[in-house]
C-alpha cells in the first residue's frame, strides 16, 4: 500500500491546490510530512501538561497523521496549540481545537478520550441531552440583589457546514458574518438590535461599546492564536446587541456566535428565559436560511474548543462572598455544587470585595436547564451561607453532598 | 462597589509560555546526534542521497497493479483522483526517461500538452520547462553560481528536490491529498466550499506596508490558486502582513517565503515587493554579487574610545528544506542535525559548543543569558503570525566558539543567523572571522551533500525578503554624545546609507548618547562593500564627532550611490 502511494505521488502529487488548504501556519500539505517517518514528526510533549499531551501517544500519531476531514484539517492542525503550549499555571487546558464538524469524527480516537477526561468521564457512546425550555428552570427569580450583583449566561453556536475559526478562510469568515447580520437583523420585539462589525466601527459607538463592557478585542492568549483563530483580525468580526442592551452576540471571536445574554442584579430566571427565547428564535431565523447550528446527539452543539461541547453554557453571576471565598470548606463546597469560580483566587480577595464570578462547571453529559438550576440553587445556598456566616454562626450543617 | 476581579479563564489571560525556563523547567537527557555520513567508496559518482528522502529506485512494478481504478470504485466519477485519468494499464508500451522505463502517457514521459492551469503555475523563470522534453536542467542550476553543477544536478535529481522538479511539469490543480486519502475520511464527502478570489481578498485598506501596497486585486487572483512544491500557499506568505497593518516607525515588508520556490511562484508578488524594499533591486534583469574575501577591507580598525563594540551578522538556509514558516518539525530537526554536525568539525579558535534550547542546563542558561547570547521566543506579532514560533523550542539552539566570538542561532527566524562580534573597534578582525567562520561550515556542510540556498538573481535566500542578497548587518555600538544631538545626525546618517538603532537592537530606544549603527543595505552590493560602507561611515561619523569635541564644524557627506 506504501509503494502505491509513493507511486501516486510520484507521478500525479505534484501541484497541490490550494483551494481547500487554509490552516496557514506551516502545516503544508499533508502529504509531504507524510514523507517523513513518525518519530521525526511527532511532537516533544515530555514537558507538557493538557489534556492533548496526556492521550497523543506516538502510535497514535501515526495512525492518525495522514487522515484529513473533507476542508483539509489535519491532526497537526487539531494539536498546534497544545504543542505551542506546554501547560497553564492553574487550569489543565485541552491543548486541541476542532477545525470543522467532521475533525470530531476523524480524530476521535484522539478526541473521544480527550473529552471523557474533560467531562467527567463521558463516554463515546452517551446520549447528551439539549433542554432549552425555560420553564423547566424552577425559581432564580429571588437571588438576592445585595449580593448577587449581576446575572449572565452565555453559549456559542456553530453555523452548520462552514469550517471553524482555526480554519477558515477569509471568504469563509466573511460568509458567515453575513449569513449572521442578516438572521440577526429580522430580529424583533425585545431582540430587536443592531450590528457593529469590529473594522468600521466610529469612535463613538467603540467608546460607548467600551462602557458596556461588550466590545472584545484581538485575542490575546497563546491558546486561541496558537489555533490561529485571531487570523485577519478585525476582518468580518462584529457585535451585535439588541437596544435593551441584554442580549449580546459576538460574531466570529472564538467560535462561529457567541451569544450572551445579561443583565444587573440577580433575576437569573428573566436572564435564562431571554437567552433561551432569543437562541430559539436566531436558530428558526438560520433554518429558514437552510444553515442549521452544528449539533448531534452525542456532542450536543459542537463548538471549536471540546471543552465548550453539549451546551456550551457557562451560566454565571458575580456574587459577594468575602467571608464564604475565605472558609476553608469554600472549594469543596463549589466542588459539591459541580460550580467553579473565576476571579482572584489569591490573596487580595479581601481588597476587592470578595467578589466572584461563580459558575457551572459542566458542558456536556447535562442540559442547559439542568446546568442553570445548579447555579440557581449552587449560588441561593452559598449566599445563606455568606449570610449564616456574616452573623458568625456556622455553615458546617449547610455543606451539601456531592451533586 | 467594589471591582470585579479579573477573569482567571485560559483564554482571556496572557501567559509567557517562553520563559518558564527561567522558572526552573529541568532539562532532559542530552540526544545523542546520528547524523548518517557517506562512505568513501560506496557512495555512487551521482551524489548522495538525503536521508530524509527515499526516491523510488529500481524496477518498476508489473503495470497491472498499478491499475488505481479499483481502489477508488466507490468514488464518484467527477472526484477521481487524477491518477484514475492517467491510464495506466498493463498494455501500454514503456519509454526511457530520466526515471528510468516509464509508461507513454504518463506525466514526465510526455512533452507539455495541458496549458491554462499548469503554465500559469509555473513561475517566469521556469516557464521554459512548458516545453521542455526530458532529460532538462533545472533554471536554478543554470543560474547557480557553485562550480560542481554537474554534481549539484545529479545529486539533486538524486534527493528531494526531483520531486520540486517533477512539480514544475505537473498538471491541473487537485489537492491530491484530499483525494489521495479518501479511504480515510470517514465523516462523508461534503467538499468544502470554494470562494472566489475577490472574497478572499484581504481587507488591506488601513495597511502600510510592501505587501499591501503591491498585492492588488489582480494579483491575488492569479497567485491563490498557485502553491510551492511543498503546498506553500499564498495566503500563508502574506497572513503576517495581513494580521500586523503598520509598525508606527517602520515599513515593514508584510511577508514571508515558506521555501526557496516561493520566490518564484510569488514572484509577481515578491518582485515589486523586494524592489520597494531594496532601492529599485530588479530581480527580474539584476544580478546580486556575492564577495566573502574579507582581505579587501581597508581601515577596519575604530578608535576605541568611541567604539564599543563590533559585530557582522547575517543568515543562511539549507536548501532543499523548508523555512521557518512553514517547516515541519521533521525538517526543523533536520536543519539542526545539518548544521550541528558541520559546527563539530570547526577547529582551532572557531571550535565550539551547541547548546540546544530543550536540553540545556540551569548553569549553560545562565552563563548564556550573561553572555547575552541566549535568544528567546519570538514576541513580536510580525513574527509569530507568521508561524516561525510554532513548536518552540522544538530543535531550537545556540551554537557558539570557545572564545565567544562566533555564534550561531539555529531555527529562530532563519535556518541559521550566523554572528561575529566582540568588544572594541577591531571590524577588521571580526570580519575576517566571519567570512573564515561561513567558508568553513559552507565547506563542511558541502562535503555532507548540502548547500546554502543561494541564487544569482537574489543571493543567499532567507525567509523575509528584507534580509536577501547578502542578509549582511555590520554594526558598531558606538559612542556620538554630541553628534547625536546635532540636528544634522539623521541627514548624515541617510547619506552614509548607514542606519541607526538603539543598543537593545531593532525597535529599541538608544542609552544615553550609545546608538547601534549599521547598514541600511541588504541586497545589490557585495558583503565586502557593505562592510566598507559601514567602516567608511563610521569612521566618519567619529570624525564629526572629534570635530564638534573640539568645536570646529561638520560637513553633511554627500549621499552615497545607493
Amino acid at each position: 500500500m506504501r509503494d502505491r502511494h509513493a507511486d501516486c505521488y510520484f507521478f500525479s502529487c505534484l501541484v497541490c491546490s490550494v483551494k481547500n488548504a487554509s490552516m496557514p501556519f506551516g502545516n503544508t500539505h499533508n502529504n509531504f510530512k507524510l514523507n517523513f517517518k513518525v518519530e521525526e514528526e511527532y511532537p516533544d510533549l515530555t514537558k507538557h501538561n493538557n489534556h492533548m499531551a496526556k492521550v497523543l501517544t506516538k502510535d497514535m500519531y501515526a495512525k492518525l497523521r495522514d487522515k484529513q476531514t473533507p476542508s483539509g484539517f489535519t491532526l497537526d492542525d487539531v494539536i498546534q496549540t497544545g504543542v505551542d503550549n506546554p501547560g497553564h499555571p492553574f487550569i489543565m487546558t485541552v491543548g486541541c481545537v476542532a477545525g470543522d464538524e467532521e475533525s470530531y469524527e476523524v480524530f476521535k480516537d484522539l478526541l473521544d478520550p480527550i473529552i471523557s477526561d474533560r467531562h467527567s468521564g463521558y463516554k463515546p457512546t452517551d446520549k447528551h441531552k439539549t433542554d432549552l425550555n425555560f420553564e423547566n428552570l424552577k425559581g432564580g427569580d429571588d437571588l438576592d440583589p445585595n449580593y448577587v450583583l449581576s446575572s449572565r449566561v452565555r453559549t456559542g453556536r456553530s453555523i452548520k457546514g462552514y469550517t471553524l475559526p482555526p480554519h477558515n478562510s477569509r471568504g469563509e469568515r466573511r460568509a458567515v458574518e453575513r449569513l449572521s447580520v442578516e438572521a440577526l437583523n429580522t430580529l424583533d420585539g425585545e431582540f430587536k438590535g443592531k450590528y457593529y462589525p469590529l473594522n468600521k466601527m466610529s469612535d463613538a459607538e467603540q467608546e460607548q461599546l467600551i462602557a458596556d463592557h461588550f466590545l472584545f478585542d484581538k485575542p490575546v492568549s497563546p491558546l486561541l492564536l496558537g489555533a490561529g483563530m485571531a487570523r485577519d483580525w478585525p476582518d468580518a468580526r462584529g457585535i451585535w446587541h439588541n437596544d435593551a442592551k441584554s442580549f449580546l452576540v459576538w460574531v466570529n471571536e472564538e467560535d462561529h456566535l457567541r451569544v450572551i445574554s445579561m443583565e444587573k442584579g440577580g433575576n437569573m430566571k428573566e436572564v435564562f428565559r431571554r437567552f433561551c427565547v432569543g437562541l430559539k428564535r436566531i436558530e428558526e431565523t438560520f433554518k429558514k436560511h437552510n444553515h442549521g447550528f452544528m449539533w448531534n446527539e452525542h456532542l450536543g452543539y459542537v463548538l471549536t474548543c471540546p471543552s465548550n461541547l453539549g451546551t456550551g453554557l457557562r451560566g454565571g453571576v458575580h456574587v459577594k462572598l468575602p467571608k464564604l471565598s475565605t472558609h476553608a470548606k469554600f472549594e469543596e463546597i463549589l466542588g459539591r455544587l459541580r460550580l467553579q469560580k473565576r476571579g482572584t483566587g489569591g490573596v487580595d480577595t479581601a481588597s476587592v470585595g470578595g467578589v466572584f464570578d461563580i459558575s457551572n462547571a459542566d458542558r456536556l453529559g447535562s442540559s442547559e436547564v439542568d446546568q442553570v438550576q445548579m447555579v440557581v440553587d449552587g449560588v441561593k445556598l452559598m449566599v445563606e451561607m455568606e449570610k449564616k456566616l456574616e452573623k458568625g454562626e456556622a455553615i458546617d450543617g449547610m455543606i451539601p453532598a456531592q451533586k | 462597589m467594589s471591582v470585579v476581579p479579573p477573569v482567571l479563564s485560559c483564554t482571556e489571560t496572557e501567559q509567557k509560555w517562553h520563559k518558564p525556563r527561567t522558572m526552573g523547567v529541568k532539562p532532559g537527557p542530552v540526544d545523542a546526534m546520528v547524523v548518517v555520513k557517506p562512505k568513501p567508496d560506496a557512495t555512487p559518482a551521482s551524489g548522495i542521497r538525503s536521508t530524509l528522502y527515499k526516491g523510488y529506485s529500481g524496477e518498476l512494478l508489473d503495470p497491472s497493479t498499478l491499475n488505481p481504478l479499483p481502489a477508488y470504485a466507490d468514488m464518484e466519477p467527477d472526484s477521481l483522483p487524477l491518477i484514475c485519468r492517467m491510464n495506466i494499464t498493463s498494455d501500454k508500451p514503456l519509454v526511457d526517461s530520466i526515471f528510468g522505463k516509464i509508461q507513454t502517457g504518463s506525466l514526465p514521459g510526455q512533452p507539455k500538452e495541458s496549458t491554462g492551469s499548469a503554465i500559469q503555475y509555473l513561475g517566469t523563470a521556469t516557464r521554459r520547462l512548458a516545453s521542455a522534453r526530458l532529460p532538462f536542467i533545472h533554471p536554478y542550476l543554470l543560474n547557480c553560481g557553485n562550480k560542481t553543477m554537474a554534481n549539484n544536478f545529479a545529486r539533486i535529481l538524486s534527493s528531494k528536490r526531483n520531486v520540486g522538479i517533477l512539480s514544475l511539469i505537473g498538471a491541473g490543480s487537485l489537492t491530491a491529498g484530499f483525494l489521495l486519502n479518501h479511504e480515510h475520511v470517514t465523516a462523508g464527502a461534503q467538499v468544502r466550499r470554494v470562494y472566489p478570489a475577490s472574497a478572499e481578498y484581504p481587507d488591506l485598506r488601513k495597511h502600510n506596508n510592501c505587501m499591501a501596497s503591491h498585492l492588488t486585486p489582480a494579483i491575488y487572483a492569479k497567485l491563490v490558486e498557485k502553491a510551492t512544491p511543498n503546498g506553500y500557499s499564498l495566503d500563508q506568505a502574506i497572513q503576517t502582513g495581513v494580521d500586523n497593518p503598520g509598525h508606527p516607525f517602520i515599513k515593514t515588508v508584510g511577508m514571508v517565503a515558506g521555501d526557496e520556490e516561493s520566490y518564484e511562484v510569488f514572484a509577481e508578488l515578491l518582485d515589486p515587493v523586494i524592489k520597494e524594499r531594496h532601492n529599485g533591486y530588479d530581480p527580474q534583469t539584476m544580478t546580486h554579487p556575492t564577495d566573502l574575501d574579507s582581505s579587501k577591507l581597508t581601515s577596519g580598525n575604530f578608535d576605541e574610545r568611541y567604539v564599543l563594540s563590533s559585530r557582522v551578522r547575517t543568515g543562511r538556509s539549507i536548501r532543499g528544506l523548508s523555512l521557518p514558516p512553514a517547516c515541519t518539525r521533521a525538517e526543523r530537526r533536520e536543519v539542526e542535525r545539518v548544521v550541528v554536525d558541520a559546527l563539530a568539525g570547526l577547529k582551532g579558535d572557531l571550535a565550539g559548543t551547541y547548546y540546544s534550547l530543550t536540553h540545556m542546563t540551569d548553569q549553560e542558561q545562565q552563563q548564556l543569558i550573561d553572555d547575552h547570547f541566549l535568544f528567546d521566543k519570538p514576541v513580536s506579532p510580525l513574527l509569530t503570525c507568521s508561524g516561525m514560533a510554532r513548536d518552540w523550542p522544538d530543535a531550537r539552539g545556540i551554537w557558539h566558539n570557545n572564545t565567544k566570538t562566533f555564534l550561531i542561532w539555529i531555527n529562530e527566524e532563519d535556518h541559521t543567523r550566523v554572528i561575529s562580534m566582540e568588544k572594541g573597534g577591531n571590524m577588521k578582525r571580526v570580519f575576517d572571522r566571519f567570512c573564515t567562520g561561513l567558508k568553513e561550515v559552507e565547506r563542511l556542510i558541502q562535503e555532507k551533500g548540502w548547500e546554502f540556498m543561494w541564487n544569482e538573481r537574489l543571493g543567499y535566500i532567507l525567509t523575509c525578503p528584507s534580509n536577501l542578497g547578502t542578509g549582511l548587518r555590520a554594526g558598531v555600538h558606538v559612542n556620538l554624545p554630541k553628534l547625536s544631538k546635532d540636528p544634522r545626525f539623521t541627514k548624515i546618517l541617510d547619506n552614509l546609507r548607514l542606519q541607526k538603532r538603539g543598543t537593545g537592537g531593532v525597535d529599541t530606544a538608544a542609552v544615553g548618547s550609545t546608538f547601534d549603527i549599521s547598514n541600511l543595505d541588504r541586497l545589490g552590493q557585495s558583503e565586502v562593500q557593505l562592510v566598507q560602507t559601514v567602516v567608511d561611515g563610521v569612521n566618519y561619523l567619529i570624525d564629526c564627532e572629534k570635530k564638534l569635541e573640539k568645536g570646529q564644524d561638520i560637513k553633511i557627506p554627500p549621499p552615497l550611490k545607493k
